[in-house]
């Protein structure tokens, strides 16, 4: 057992680090985010294919990179800390399946449904393909900026089976959100100063930074070990706690933040309605946790 | 990141479940809890067996009389153990995963000749000496007093909350060699004793814990004689000495529990299933979130073994607090969803799952409580400035 990462999954990981950190940084997220209407970089999609962000699991014989599932959650964990926006999830998994997709040619969306609340279609407008039943999709003001939706009266409900994967990489996202809002909330926490000290010397602060490392933590034990098993009740397991990390991640370091982080300047909210947005794609926490009740 | 095990690793598992499967059944029955002398027998009875099968410090070093096993094997060893219903660690808990990992690693080669092999075979057994009444998250400002007398300290002081005091032929002590003063900081200035629970002067007064038992004691210490040689480590470096036994606390010490609490989860759905209570899906999604919250726990175990293992060292990092402050949570969280699926039950001390609830009670306090964990973690991890 060595159940921690390779060199090669470091490099992986680092590796793409630095390539969003060149090509979407958070001078191009907030460029992005006060566009207007959110419209897809196709340059940066096609460079992100040409990176073999879309053929990571396709097998090397078909012109991939052949790496498995837990190589995939590293890269979408650092999509998750970049906020990288776009239907990245759809658009890996459609790889083997949709002509241009694995180059980044081709954009992908599908219906990423819950079961007791009907589908939901990000970036159908900007899309080429979408999967799914999508007919009578019904446009919604997004609570993210950077993240349309259209939503699937009925919701493609039965015809769109619950996809594990899916699951799996939208956890990975939200573990890099948990994980960035914490590295956030800390170095505001020691810049900021009031009565005289940094407030991250107060304890009340302190835990709250505390228990969102803790939480990331946890969860990034169970996106990985997921990953490796590609266990259905694990994978729900993961969901369930890194939409948790994420979103509580997001809640607390908006705290951290105090006015500033009630602000559209700061990127607080960002991660924070992206968190929402993630956790209401794929399962529910009530279907993952009537999925890990069965299984006991 | 590889969650299998080796050839190796899979041939130590079958050979010690083996070994569990021809040993169990041949043991004494577990005494009344409240019978220490039988509480004590039993433990070291155990450990004496474990000596002769080879598996006594599994993870000790082999010049410390370990087995010199990589992390991965003594965590299949904790898991296999307590799959298979095995006794747990007991009253030599503090010789087995504090002192004698402290002296293994700071003592002077006569004291680990000394101390080290009575450990491993169940002959000796060890308390704690921490905690003061007046020094407990802040132990440093602990105040047992020790001065020289020839070639022995003196001991005046007292301790509280020391596990098994009764029962201990020693007691790991933490004494104050240096006054506090302008340039004697107060985690300077202790010393690291290792005092004989036989000597004259000591008063062991059982302390009994909300549930009923005493599982502690306090100890009072009337000028106390210990020999010099029996300090480890230098005379006033006892701080840095007890923070090598404190991460091993805070390490690997909750393996078995945590298979233990993912036995009982199951077993609670099973109790939920055939009493009716299932049918109630808040109940039945609380038991689903404490599945993925024990399974996650066992999984962040295998990654801090696995990175002990990698850094070869053996000893837990700080990383030891995340994991210690999440699961002391989820046990307590565990027994209240216990409490529901009882019911009424849950009122009748006649249940093993009401006891275990109110000794949970405990998880958030004991080796250091939430509170000062979150400060390690924010300070050492995160590293956020010291403060108030």
């Amino acid at each position: 057992m060595d159940f921690q990462l390779s060199e090669d999954q470091r490099a992986l990981r680092d590796g793409f680090r630095d390539l969003l950190a060149g090509r979407f940084d958070g001078t191009a997220l907030r460029a992005a985010v006060d566009s207007g209407a959110p419209s897809l970089d196709r340059a940066l999609w096609r460079e992100l294919g040409d990176a073999g962000f879309f053929a990571l699991r396709v097998p090397e014989e078909e012109g991939g990179v052949g790496l498995g599932l837990p190589e995939a959650v590293l890269i979408f964990e650092e999509a998750g800390r970049a906020l990288l926006p776009g239907p990245l999830v759809a658009t890996f998994l459609a790889a083997r399946d949709v002509e241009g997709a694995a180059r980044g040619a081709v954009v992908v969306t599908s219906v990423l449904t819950t079961a007791d609340s009907g589908g939901l279609v990000p970036w159908l407008d900007e899309a080429d393909v979408a999967r799914g039943d999508v007919s009578g999709a019904v446009p919604l003001r997004s609570v993210d900026p950077l993240t349309p939706l259209h939503r699937v009266p009925g919701g493609g409900g039965a015809a769109t089976p619950r996809q594990p994967e899916a699951d799996l990489l939208i956890a990975a996202e939200q573990l890099g959100s948990a994980g960035k809002t914490c590295e956030m909330a800390v170095r505001y926490a020691r810049e900021r100063t009031q009565f005289g000290q940094a407030i991250g010397a107060f304890q009340a602060v302190k835990h709250l930074c505390a228990q969102m490392l803790v939480r990331t933590e946890i969860a990034r034990a169970a996106v990985y070990a997921a990953a490796v098993t590609g266990d259905a009740p694990e994978i729900a397991g993961a969901k369930l706690l890194a939409d948790e990390a994420a979103v509580r991640g997001a809640r607390d370091c908006l705290q951290v933040h105090g006015g500033m982080g009630f602000t559209w300047e700061a990127d607080v909210h960002l991660h924070l309605k992206r968190a929402w947005v993630r956790a209401g794609l794929g399962q529910s926490a009530a279907e993952a946790e009537e999925e890990l009740a069965a299984a006991l | 990141m590889d969650l299998t095990c080796t050839e190796e690793e899979e041939s130590f598992r079958a050979g010690l479940r083996e070994w569990l499967a021809r040993t169990l059944p041949g043991l004494p029955p577990r005494p009344d809890p409240t019978n220490w002398p039988g509480r004590r027998a039993y433990d070291t009875g155990w450990q004496r067996r474990l000596y002769d099968a080879g598996y006594a410090g599994l993870h000790w070093p082999l010049d410390a009389g370990g087995r010199g096993a990589t992390p991965t094997q003594h965590l299949i060893f904790l898991e296999e153990t307590e799959k298979a219903g095995a006794p747990y660690v007991g009253a030599n808990f503090v010789g087995l995963l504090h002192a004698g990992p402290t002296i293994a690693s700071e003592g002077t080669p006569e004291q680990r000749a000394r101390w080290l092999p009575p450990v491993l075979r169940g002959d000796e057994v060890w308390c704690q000496g921490f905690s003061e009444p007046d020094a407990g998250s802040d132990l440093a400002s602990l105040r047992t007093r020790a001065w020289r007398d020839g070639d022995d300290y003196v001991v005046s002081g007292s301790k509280i909350w020391t596990s098994h005091a009764e029962v201990a032929d020693w007691c790991e002590l933490l004494v104050r060699t240096a006054p506090v003063s302008e340039d004697v900081p107060k985690h300077r200035g202790i010393s690291w004793l290792a005092m004989p629970m036989d000597a004259p002067g000591i008063t062991v007064r059982p302390l009994r814990t909300l549930a009923g038992s005493t599982e502690f004691a306090e100890v009072f210490l009337d000028e106390v004689r210990v020999p010099v040689a029996n300090r480890v480590g230098a005379e006033n470096d006892g701080w840095r000495v007890t923070m090598v036994t404190l991460s091993y606390e805070r390490g690997t010490a909750f393996v078995g529990e945590v298979v233990a609490c993912r036995r009982v989860l199951a077993d609670l759905a099973r109790e939920a299933r055939k009493n009716g209570r299932w049918d109630d899906a808040v109940l039945r999604r609380r038991l689903g979130r404490l599945s993925a919250e024990f399974g996650a726990l066992w999984r962040l175990t295998q990654w801090n073994v696995s990175e002990s293992q990698r850094a070869g060292t053996g000893v837990p990092g700080v990383g030891g607090s995340v994991f210690k402050l999440r699961y002391s949570h989820a046990r307590q969280e565990l027994y209240e969803a216990a409490g529901e699926v009882l019911g009424p039950g849950a009122l009748d001390l006649g249940h093993e799952w009401t006891l275990d609830r109110l000794s949970s009670l405990s998880y958030t306090i004991a080796a250091g409580t939430s509170q000062i964990q979150q400060n390690i973690v924010a300070e050492r991890i995160l590293g956020l400035p010291k403060g108030r």
